[in-house]
């Protein structure tokens, strides 16, 4: 099976999404002739044409906006947000709008829409290139909120998330772009030609949305983990040598809640863990979740694992950061509580 | 360099306020007739003058002069004459329904109707508007059933959005009626979007954006600019200014423009302003904007020159920021008036039809009311189900939902 990194198995997602339905149309700033700050749309333009593939004013608002009038009129728009820290001035287009035009119209009009956009740290961007807004999303009524961890998912969810009836915000954790990233930032990555998630499928194939997948089966401790954190709890499992059982959630919105649960149940334990600033990030929806449903298996408190509550600073990356010894130090409080 | 010192903040503040004596006489209003009609295929730098002036067909004597004039039947005048009566009997019944209790809000037109009514007609099957709350004329000039407006109003058993929206955000795709937000400017790109669609599949369908004087103050409204003009995207970009935003002037979004059809230029689009209580005036420039929009031509931005005569909505109070009588003193009449006289002068409406017609009017308006009511008001009788509101939110209604409506007992 051909082996493609992240970026080659999502601009594949698009490739093979727009070859087989004419309406998929995508667009953003820098994406058409260049093909993408981070080369997710090359080649698009070149082999459908400007009308399927094209650059757009730097104007989220306006690409967003666009983009559900789009949809509405009856193309599958699937945009690209340079930066999920740019995401902001589309924040009303996305929420008021997107979200909400199906239930407010009766589905006379609906809002099949991606918006993807890069998410996370790790590539010393500072404050304006490593956000983790995810948590913004996943409080909306009417989204779906999704963050592969590999190029095998990433392609089989995109061109789910491209299917969707519904508008799907796709996070592409940036830091797994080209690897596998465990948090070890003095070390080497490995390449996802050496990884057996790089292992990406040619054609059409899908990754369900609102399925969680084990990555690492464990009987200690259920760590609850998405985008670039699935590889900081596998390197922590490994260097704690806790039996950590590790779920990639893969859909945030919405949630699978039933395999959260079974493994929950089974361990008794739970770490969370996220990128983005504690306090009312995802995490807390996942704690409360967890505490709601399998509080008489619960033979600790449910930890949570997260980015400190400032913005993302700069020269300070790795302190910010939760790489696998902030995580490890959870996991064992966890065992001993 | 006289003044340089300490510097000063500057506010604009409307002519007049309440007690004061109403005063347009700083709107400069050409003569009917005396703005050219270019070819819809003209170069935008040759007409940058017509954004600062007003186009206008019927003069004060009634009739319809100058080059924009000629393009509607007796019959089409007469049909439109009809649905600008029966929108502001329409506005009428509801704005009474809504001070009875029937219903939490209302928004009516009053001296805006020919704004609506006159576009509708400039466009095509197929066609769609992205409006903003104060356009149902768009509606009513496509024979959408009143029964059905007013079920939306009521939230009642048949209401076609089940109770979720606000009344007044109506939606109908069939009516090429983009659901009505109630957010501000949010739709405008969207139209712009929808445009781009259509040209992108090689449709012959166009949009039309509409929004207020206040909201061209909203990005939304400089991103849909820049959108259609950089695609050149099929649509008719309309602003709105009826003088006041809730109780803000319009001079507060305008700024040192001059105009809001003036927004226009920077980004090369033909931009125009229009008469905007005049209906043959807004349907003949409405019908250069959609025929440019279909021939490849690009968008046109029309401001709609007017007035609003009633209160921003059945929670607003004016006489609190503006003169009571300033209604009356706006220079450029009332639309209704204005078309009827048209038509006397024209040989083919007279009083005593305007009169028999306005009971008609009424008559069907009541008729459509009675039955609305009894399929329920806002406090009573039937109306859309608790189940209802867990519906739509998605496709498929998604696990934590279907758990959530278990707990709400539905």
């Amino acid at each position: 099976m051909p082996r493609r990194t992240m970026i080659e198995a999502i601009r594949d997602a698009m490739d093979v999404s727009m070859a087989r339905d004419e309406r998929v149309i995508v667009y953003g700033e820098d994406v058409g002739f260049f093909g993408g700050v981070f080369r997710c749309t090359q080649g698009l333009q070149a082999k459908y044409g400007k009308s399927r593939c094209f650059d757009a004013p730097i104007s989220e608002s306006g690409i967003v906006g666009s983009a559900i009038g789009m949809a509405a009129y009856g193309l599958k728009p699937c945009v690209e947000v340079q930066f999920a820290d740019y995401v902001y001035p589309a924040y009303d287009q996305i929420v008021s709008e997107a979200a909400r035009l199906r239930y407010r119209s009766n589905g006379d009009f609906t809002c099949p829409i991606v918006v993807r956009m890069p998410t996370g740290g790790g590539i010393f961007g500072g404050q304006t290139h490593s956000q983790s807004p995810e948590a913004l999303f996943t409080h909306v009524s009417g989204l779906k909120v999704v963050v592969p961890s590999n190029p095998h998912d990433a392609k089989g969810l995109l061109i789910s998330s491209i299917e969707d009836p519904d508008p799907v915000i796709f996070l592409e954790p940036k830091r797994l772009y080209n690897g596998p990233f465990d948090g070890h930032h003095d070390r080497p990555v490995t390449p996802w030609s050496k990884h057996e998630l790089g292992e990406v499928a040619d054609g059409h194939y899908t990754v369900p949305l609102g399925k969680a997948v084990i990555r690492r089966a464990g009987a200690a401790v259920t760590v609850l983990a998405y985008g670039t954190m699935v590889y900081v709890a596998e390197a922590a499992a490994e260097e704690t040598g806790i039996d950590a059982e590790i779920i990639d959630l893969r859909t945030l919105l919405p949630l699978d809640l039933e395999t959260i649960v079974a493994s929950v149940n089974k361990t008794g334990r739970c770490v969370v863990v996220h990128e983005a600033t504690l306090t009312s990030g995802f995490g807390a929806e996942l704690s409360a979740l967890v505490q709601e449903h399998c509080f008489y298996h619960l033979e600790a408190p449910v930890a949570r694992v997260a980015g400190w509550d400032t913005p993302y600073p700069h020269a300070q990356e790795w302190d910010y950061f939760p790489g696998p010894a902030r995580l490890g130090r959870a996991l064992v409080e966890t065992m001993e509580a | 360099m006289a003044d340089a010192g300490m510097l000063r903040f500057h506010v604009p503040e409307p002519e007049v306020r309440p007690g004061g004596t109403p005063d347009f006489s700083d709107v400069t209003i050409p003569k009917a007739g005396s703005v050219p009609r270019p070819e819809i295929d003209v170069d935008p730098r040759t007409i940058r003058d017509m954004a600062f002036s007003i186009i206008r067909v019927l003069n004060r004597a009634g009739e319809a002069v100058g080059p924009w004039a000629g393009l509607l039947s007796d019959d089409e005048l007469l049909e439109g004459l009809r649905h600008m009566m029966t929108l502001r009997t329409f506005d009428a019944r509801m704005q009474m329904a809504q001070r009875q209790g029937k219903t939490s809000f209302y928004m009516q037109h009053l001296g805006e109707e020919a704004v609506s009514c006159a576009f509708r007609k400039a466009l095509a099957p197929g066609d769609m508007n992205f409006p903003t709350y104060r356009q149902a004329g768009l509606l009513i000039a496509d024979g959408y059933p009143m029964v059905t407006m007013m079920n939306q109003i009521y939230s009642n058993e048949a209401d076609p959005l089940k109770g979720r929206q606000l009344p007044i955000m109506y939606s109908s795709k069939e009516h090429g009626f983009f659901s009505i937000s109630g957010n501000l400017a949010t739709q405008y790109i969207q139209a712009v979007g929808w445009a781009m669609a259509s040209a992108i599949s090689n449709d012959s369908k166009i949009a039309a954006a509409w929004i207020g004087d206040g909201s061209t103050a909203e990005s939304d409204f400089h991103s849909a600019l820049v959108f259609a003009s950089t695609y050149k995207a099929p649509v008719v970009l309309n602003v709105v200014n009826n003088q006041w935003a809730i109780s803000t002037f319009q001079g507060i979004a305008r700024g040192g423009s001059g105009t809001f059809a003036a927004r226009g230029l920077g980004f090369g689009i033909p931009s125009l302003r229009v008469d905007g209580n005049d209906y043959l005036a807004v349907h003949a420039v409405a019908k250069w904007a959609t025929t440019r929009a279909r021939s490849n031509l690009g968008p046109t931005l029309i401001e709609y020159v007017t007035y609003r005569v009633g209160a921003h909505s059945s929670s607003d109070d004016p006489s609190a920021y503006r003169p009571k009588a300033e209604s009356d003193a706006w220079p450029l009449g009332d639309p209704i008036v204005r078309l009827k006289n048209h038509l006397i002068q024209r040989g083919v409406w007279s009083d005593e039809r305007h009169t028999q017609a306005e009971a008609e009017i009424q008559e069907m308006v009541v008729s459509a009311q009675r039955e609305a009511e009894r399929h329920g008001t806002l406090h009573a009788g039937g109306k859309p189900s608790t189940r209802d509101m867990f519906e739509g939110v998605y496709a498929e209604m998604p696990p934590h939902l279907r758990r959530q409506r278990q707990q709400a007992g539905v």
